[in-house]
């Protein structure tokens, strides 16, 4: 590597950072949505804490709102957490840790850390971008969630707030990325046609499950062709 | 039961992110199985988004404000608005609607 190392170094630091700050502040919203879906401050506390990757941490409190039993809410949250089984596999090689710091760095695998880290060339820098991006979120998340939970709990009907749509427009937000590509764009549009399908004749929480099954259907069927 | 829930999600997602930094890379060279992960992020959230949007808490199905709100949403989207002004938007738009 060059002697200009430095500067790079500091730039991953800064552009970990600000990824950090701009996620951390909606852990607000989270904190928000979960006390109005019903649970107290501690308990969205907790989930922040110990799931620690939002878009499962949303889909388990947007169940429990919709009337699901908790372990619904649970099983859509560890769905959508697969996700970050598959950052693993591409990271591991990259990162290169083993031992007690794979165990305590695995918190950290999030979105974020991922992007800030998958395109770093050594394992140097992409442990900086992974740790400084997760480490960032993780406080700053933590903290808003609490922010959020609080203020969310103090003001009042969550209906008259609006804060039972700001649920689907989070999740809006979250899938618009993925949104880039034919294929994934017929899945949404599928899965989101057999979830209402699915509304009047099974329990709450059951049709996220169902809709699960489109992209099964869509993987197996899509074999054989670029994606 | 809500606690117990929370300590199933915590170590269940916790297992699944050491599990992907532990687990040799070959299991994702099966297309089928990196292009199906792929797309269950994409089923859910579109699924959570159309639930979250039209149906009640006794299983039937309305448009409210809520439909409103995420029109909103889908709008502030598209302008590349970021993600907490998405999200209050909405929220705002549907206070509104219920405001008047």
């Amino acid at each position: 590597m060059s002697d200009d190392r430095g500067d790079d170094r500091r730039t991953i630091v800064r552009d970990g950072l600000g990824v950090g700050i701009a996620t951390g502040a909606y852990g607000v919203s989270f904190g928000a949505v979960s006390v109005t879906s019903g649970l107290d401050v501690l308990q969205t506390c907790a989930l922040s804490l110990l799931v620690f990757t939002g878009a499962s941490q949303f889909a388990m409190v947007g169940v429990i709102a919709s009337g699901g039993s908790p372990f619904a809410g649970a099983l859509s949250a560890l769905l959508l957490g697969t996700r970050n089984t598959l950052y693993g596999l591409r990271l591991a090689p990259l990162l290169d840790w083993r031992g007690r710091r794979r165990t305590a760095a695995a918190h950290l695998l999030i979105d974020e850390s991922t992007a800030m880290s998958v395109t770093r060339e050594t394992t140097a820098d992409a442990r900086l971008g992974f740790l400084v991006t997760g480490g960032s979120i993780f406080v700053l998340w933590n903290l808003f969630t609490l922010v959020g939970a609080v203020a969310g709990e103090t003001l009042g009907d969550p209906r008259d707030l609006g804060l039972d749509a700001a649920v689907g427009a989070a999740f809006l937000a979250l899938l618009w990325p993925r949104l880039d590509r034919p294929l994934h764009r017929w899945v949404a549009v599928g899965a989101a046609a057999v979830a209402i399908g699915a509304v009047p004749v099974t329990s709450a929480g059951v049709p996220v499950l169902v809709a699960a099954a489109v992209a099964l259907l869509a993987g197996l069927l899509a074999s054989g062709r670029p994606a | 039961m809500t606690w117990l829930a929370i300590i199933v999600a915590g170590v269940g997602c916790y297992l699944l992110k050491l599990a992907g930094l532990s687990v040799p890379a070959r299991v994702l060279d099966r297309p089928v199985v990196s292009r199906i992960a792929d797309l269950i992020p994409v089923a859910l959230l579109a699924a959570l988004v159309a639930v979250q949007v039209v149906a009640t808490s006794d299983g039937g199905l309305v448009l409210d404000a809520r439909a409103l709100a995420l029109a909103v949403a889908l709008v502030l989207l598209l302008l590349r608005a970021p993600f907490l002004v998405v999200v209050f938007g909405a929220a705002l738009c549907a206070a509104l609607v219920r405001l008047v």
